[in-house]
């Protein structure tokens, strides 16, 4: 087995904010081996960056991890101290956020904003940075460095600005670059061009990725390995395949449906998920997909289905699986022995 | 940049010619002339001195009379102070009043910078709410209050600072004090609200991604940004500082700008108004194109058009 990057370990995570604790990730475990591509997908709001800044001790305040643990490269992060924290930022691991428009520093040229991070975490001077940064605009595809360096972020385009991000964040060559939504803010035919860099880049450099999007069509062409996330939970995770032609979870099958078909007839209309995202302030006791599963059950409102193991790495929570688990088991050995037997039975309708 | 020059010169011209307008016939408008306040003014006199003046004229011929000389640079003759030029009144208030002012300017501009950001970094702390508690006070109280205050308790009670005039260093630190603790007030609340702003941006988060300092990050990557406001501010408030403030001038007895321009008002001295004011306004002017031009030394974005 490969060497394991990240280990995210039973991570509780609150904000806690004036109006209440907001439990923004609510006991959830990712692990990623080196050299992975990790996708996390899950709408709005579900905790994807939440998750992808707790692993760089990035976690805004007023929040705080409440309970287990994050490994990364060696690394106890709940651990560490504030300067190891900066000393693995833009080195070890670093981040391309979702808006390129705003990310960069407006008063400051694109050769200044590379050269500080290449500075920052190596021995070289400022003239082998400037020519480091000229090598990575090559890299990411930007002609003309010469004259790019010297420019503003406003002289430059969305896509552009994009690929400017992603040098910064190659600069040190990092073990890990967790995109979060690196294509969301730009329109489609750029989309197109920035995911065809990462892939890329991804087969010249030997680094991991984490892509965090809400599209599982980007997923499915760049990752091995899919996390589905709702209502701060992983509720499903395996790999591409696992999560594109055998998904267990309601809100996956969801997912999954709602994706445009190119191929599409006329009148073969998306399916949107039904219902409102999760109140985090006043988490659910049960599922949290609950309030806008179809198949629901009475037990589901009331408590957190486990994970069920489908294969290997293809794990789910729901209860619909712990039934047919339960079910199989209970063929195999001839007598119930769980108590919640009695629960799966008693169905209640969609809300 | 030469291009944009010469549009604002010209903008500035078009805008002392409207100043220049606008005072002389407000400044007409009023009730009373120069002459009322001397007793014992035989009608044949106040005539003679009316004539001398030119003031026996139509409005409208005194107001080409005035602008033909404006044109030359010659701001005219005071009437109160008899036989001194407008010109000289300035030329000798004018350096008193913006020695001050720039030691004021730059004091506020280090307080009013440092004090925001510290707000703005320990934001809803008990350094935050002393400062803004400080600044609110600052804004509230009028500098007269503050200079009187200043100048009983130091300068009577305590005899520590001398109370009249600018001979020594001493003698500026009350006055100084009086003039910018206003500026540094405000420039504390502007500084605060747009650090806040800045702080709370997805390039600070960059910045944070790449494993920086808080203090590169602070002083590299948000201060530059939050400045912007300041500088903005900065043109007005050097042009008014730098004039003079009439009530710090005449509570420490200082020979400056800013007393010759009121008292000009009560007096009404015509052509010391129009001098002082055309003057303030040049200095408004100039100014804003200084801070323009800073302005875009700061911010890459700003094009000149
Ligand atoms: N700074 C914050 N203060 C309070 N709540 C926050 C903060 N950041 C995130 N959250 C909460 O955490 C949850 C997950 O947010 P996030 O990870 O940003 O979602 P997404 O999956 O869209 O990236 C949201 O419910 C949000 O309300
Ligand atoms: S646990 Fe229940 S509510 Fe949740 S997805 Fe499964 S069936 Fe639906
Ligand atoms: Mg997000």
């Amino acid at each position: 087995m490969d060497k394991l990057l990240l280990d995210i370990k039973n991570l509780k995570l609150s904000f806690f904010t004036p109006a209440g604790e907001v439990k923004a990730l609510n006991d959830i475990s990712i692990q990623m081996e080196e050299g992975e591509v990790l996708g996390i997908v899950g709408e709005s709001g579900s905790g994807k960056s939440v998750t992808a800044y707790s692993l760089m001790g990035l976690t805004a305040y007023p929040g705080r991890i409440v309970d287990g643990t994050v490994d990364f490269n060696g690394h106890r992060i709940n651990d560490m101290k504030e300067h190891q924290l900066r000393a693995m930022r833009g080195n070890e691991v670093s981040i391309i956020f979702q808006d390129p428009m705003t990310s960069l520093n407006p008063v400051y040229t694109i050769g200044n904003q590379i050269r500080e991070v290449i500075m920052l975490h190596t021995n070289l001077d400022k003239k082998e940075a400037h020519r480091r940064a000229g090598e990575l605009l090559t890299l990411v595809g930007i002609s003309d460095q010469e004259k790019r360096l010297r420019q503003y972020p406003h002289e430059l385009s969305g896509g552009m600005r994009q690929r400017v991000m992603i040098a910064i964040a190659l600069a040190c060559e990092p073990k890990l670059l967790i995109a979060d939504e690196p294509t969301t803010a730009l329109d489609v035919t750029i989309q197109a061009q920035i995911l065809e860099l990462m892939k890329e880049l991804k087969s010249k450099i030997n680094m991991s990725i984490i892509l965090i999007t809400h599209d599982l069509g980007i997923v499915a062409s760049m990752c091995s390995k899919i996390a589905v996330m709702y209502g701060g939970k992983v509720v499903e995770s395996g790999c591409v395949d696992d999560i594109f032609y055998n998904m267990k979870h309601e809100y996956t099958k969801g997912l999954l449906r709602s994706i445009p078909k190119i191929n599409a007839s006329e009148h073969e209309k998306l399916v949107p998920i039904e219902g409102t995202p999760v109140d985090t302030l006043n988490p659910p006791a049960g599922c949290p997909f609950a309030p806008r599963c179809s198949k629901c059950m009475k037990i589901c409102l009331s408590r957190m289905p486990a994970y069920t193991s489908v294969n290997e790495d293809h794990y789910c929570a729901c209860w619909l699986l712990q039934k047919a688990d339960f079910e199989a088991r209970a063929d195999n050995k001839g007598h119930t022995e769980d108590s919640a037997a009695v629960a799966y039975g008693v169905e209640g309708g969609p809300k | 940049m030469g291009v944009y020059i010469i549009k604002r010169l010209i903008s500035g011209v078009i805008t002392l010619i409207v100043v220049a307008t606008m005072t002389f016939f407000l400044m007409f408008m009023v009730p009373g002339g120069p002459f009322l306040a001397e007793k014992a003014l035989s009608p044949q006199t106040l005539q003679a001195l009316e004539s001398k003046y030119g003031l026996d004229k139509p409005v409208i011929v005194q107001y080409f009379n005035y602008m033909k000389h404006l044109a030359q640079g010659d701001l005219g003759t005071s009437l109160k102070q008899r036989g001194r030029d407008v010109n000289d009144i300035i030329r000798i208030g004018f350096p008193v009043s913006a020695r001050i002012g720039l030691i004021a300017v730059t004091i506020s501009l280090f307080f009013g910078i440092s004090l925001g950001s510290m707000a703005a970094v320990k934001r809803g702390k008990l350094t935050d709410n002393i400062i803004m508690v400080i600044a609110t006070a600052g804004i509230a109280v009028p500098s007269f209050v503050v200079a009187t205050v200043l100048l009983f308790s130091f300068g009577v009670r305590l005899n520590l600072l001398p109370t009249v005039g600018l001979s020594t260093p001493l003698h500026y630190i009350m006055p100084v004090i009086a003039l910018s603790l206003y500026p540094t007030a405000y420039i504390s609340r502007l500084m605060r609200s747009s650090m806040l702003d800045v702080l709370g941006q997805d390039y600070m988060r960059t910045a944070k991604a790449k494993g920086l300092s808080w203090f590169v990050m602070l002083f590299k990557h948000a201060l530059r940004n939050a400045v912007l406001p300041v500088v903005t501010y900065l043109g007005p408030l050097m042009a008014y500082i730098m004039t003079g403030s009439f009530v710090v001038e005449r509570i420490f007895n200082i020979p400056g700008l800013g007393s010759k321009f009121i008292s000009s008002i009560t007096d009404r001295d015509y052509p010391l108004i129009m001098g002082t004011t055309i003057f303030l306004a040049f200095l408004i002017i100039f100014m804003n194109v200084i801070v323009d031009i800073v302005y875009k030394l700061v911010d890459p974005r700003i094009k000149f058009r």
